[in-house]
């Protein structure tokens, strides 16, 4: 335990003794806080519009501003993800200092798990900045609390699996930007993996549906937790950080 | 300490380390010594659990590598061939991170990196960049995180690259002062390296032992017979013949003022009589000195004729 807090350490404090972590952050708020803007003006007058035609009805903030907000930070992170995780290994195999990891009395676990929480821990970071949008709808509305939490939940889940298949990449090679690219194209993979199903026979449709990483996301930005979906993911990571253990065993014996 | 019977690595068809034995014993200082592409490297990272070998067995302190890993890691400082040291974080800040990592009590970490930093002369950089370093600095801190945690064994590969002359004797010192309480096998190509600091040598070649024995003894092995130097002002035909004489001298070739006289081998001592002789013929000595055949001579021996001779020592 008190190991796999050492790596996450000494990762996460890398990331802002290199220029990735100010880049992403940076990057990451420009774009959400863009969002936030022209979605919150869009909504007000959008629904100022509503409310003129059809007497007194209106759309919800929940339904305009929060889920579409939630909904596109997912997929920031889709993009982003890649660059936080493609060091991780893949730096350590060219700077050789995986050779002080590998010959320390620490488990291959420990030291993913450790790289896994660094990289976690940066997202944590990137998200607390996004409570100030809550914080300007509950100053001006009266939105949900709870689809607000969820969607919270459900991209904190999210991104923990781009992390993993970032992780694995990055154990597969010494290139940097090989192993992002790789953790990009497979995770938009399984982003879109669900439109094969509509053309898909009946069962395949369902596989397809569940494999889905986006799929899984709706029902936590409706203010929804189900169990299946908190399963999918907990899976998602936990075979992906498998995956990379192996790799990284394999790689001791060539 | 450390026993090695049978090992094996390949890499993939290629043999890398082919049936190693040898066996280290506690407070020794074993020099590896090879040329390039020998295996000294492969070897130490299999010792270190870094990597498993294809067959045979390596046990360092009682604990089995393959089976007991974190055990031997907890015994073990490791200084692999590239120091694995991180450019973007400060000298102490790196130490400090490793002594975590070998698992140094936690009240304990700073006063380790404070020692470390002392004994390897990095209080001045103490708190820059490594990748600001020069080569010789974070060779020093690679070497400064393989002792940090206090192992029983040290294993060091090519541990003075790149430093200075003066760095070089400073941590050759250190590397001796180290063998007191503990083990320590480190590789070289240099043979003067392995002199200076080690008692006992083990030379590979091919990713086998070809020699393994005490620095003197090894010397004497391979020696022809010693070869002892005469300088005269007067090289007459008759004081050779008189030399010539003498029992114990194989063969006397002059050239010039010197005389190069070879021993036969295991002879008894005899420089007296050879002094003697010389200067009742009035030869006039000028300088009588041994020719010491040296670690350079014996390793190319080793490594190059002898694979052509086939002839084992
Ligand atoms: N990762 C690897 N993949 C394939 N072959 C390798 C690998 N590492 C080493 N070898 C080969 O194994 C042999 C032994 O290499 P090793 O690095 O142990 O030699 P060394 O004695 O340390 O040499 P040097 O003095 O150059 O450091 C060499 O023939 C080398 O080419
Ligand atoms: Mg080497």
């Amino acid at each position: 335990m008190m190991n796999i807090f050492t790596i996450a350490r000494r990762d996460f404090r890398s990331y802002f003794n290199s220029p990735v972590a100010y880049i992403v952050i940076t990057g990451f708020l420009a774009i959400m806080g863009y969002m936030f803007y022209f979605g919150f003006a869009h909504y007000v007058a959008q629904n100022a519009q509503y409310q003129q035609f059809n007497m007194g009805k209106s759309i919800s903030i929940t339904d305009g501003v929060i889920k579409p907000l939630y909904g596109n930070m997912n997929l920031i992170f889709l993009f982003l993800v890649p660059f936080i995780t493609m060091r991780l290994f893949a730096e350590e195999k060219k700077l050789h200092t995986i050779e002080l990891l590998m010959t320390s009395p620490v488990t291959l676990t420990e030291i993913i798990l450790g790289k896994f929480f660094s990289a976690l821990g940066l997202v944590l970071v990137m998200l607390s900045f996004t409570i100030v949008y809550p914080i300007i709808l509950f100053a001006t509305g009266n939105p949900e609390i709870g689809p607000i939490v969820t969607s919270y939940f459900g991209i904190i889940l999210v991104t923990a699996c781009y992390v993993a298949l970032g992780i694995l990449f990055s154990a597969m090679t010494e290139n940097q930007i090989i192993a992002g690219a790789l953790t990009f194209a497979t995770g938009l993979f399984f982003w879109i993996i669900s439109w094969a199903a509509s053309s898909a026979g009946p069962v395949w449709s369902d596989v397809l549906m569940h494999l889905s990483l986006i799929d899984h996301y709706s029902n936590f930005g409706q203010g929804i937790v189900s169990t299946t979906d908190a399963f999918y993911y907990l899976s998602f990571i936990g075979i992906g950080l498998f995956l990379t253990h192996r790799v990284l065993d394999s790689f001791r014996w060539r | 300490m450390i026993q090695v019977t049978h090992l094996t690595k390949m890499y993939g068809p290629r043999v890398a380390v082919n049936d190693l034995n040898f066996e280290v014993k506690k407070g020794e200082i074993v020099g590896f010594l090879g040329p390039n592409g020998a295996g000294k490297s492969t070897t130490m990272k299999i010792l270190t659990g870094f990597m498993p070998a294809t067959q045979g067995q390596a046990v360092v302190d009682g604990h089995d590598v393959f089976e007991n890993p974190i055990e031997v890691k907890r015994n073990v400082g490791f200084l692999p061939e590239n120091p694995p040291v991180y450019p973007e974080m400060q000298v102490f800040d790196y130490l400090e991170f490793a002594a975590r990592m070998r698992q140094v009590p936690k009240g304990s970490v700073s006063a380790s990196v404070k020692g470390i930093i002392d004994k390897t002369g990095l209080g001045e950089v103490q708190h820059r960049l490594i990748g600001n370093l020069s080569k010789g600095f974070r060779q020093r801190v690679g070497l400064a995180q393989a002792l940090v945690h206090n192992p029983k064994v040290l294993i060091l590969d090519e541990p003075t690259v790149g430093l200075d002359p003066k760095q070089i004797i400073e941590i050759r010192e250190l590397i001796k002062n180290l063998g007191n309480d503990h083990t320590v096998i480190l590789s070289s190509h240099i043979l003067p390296e392995v002199t200076a600091t080690c008692q006992r040598i083990i030379i590979i070649n091919k990713g086998a032992i070809v020699a393994e024995d005490t620095i003197e003894r090894l010397t004497t092995r391979l020696n022809k017979g010693l070869i002892y130097n005469l300088m005269v002002k007067n090289p007459a035909a008759e004081g050779i013949a008189a030399l010539r004489k003498i029992q114990g001298i194989s063969n006397i070739t002059p050239a010039g003022p010197k005389l190069i006289i070879e021993m036969t081998p295991g002879g008894q001592e005899i420089r007296d009589k050879i002094i003697e002789t010389a200067v009742q013929k009035s030869m006039g000595v000028l300088e009588f000195s041994a020719e010491r055949v040296s670690l350079e001579e014996i390793f190319l021996q080793l490594t190059t004729t002898e694979n052509a001779t086939g002839d084992q020592i």
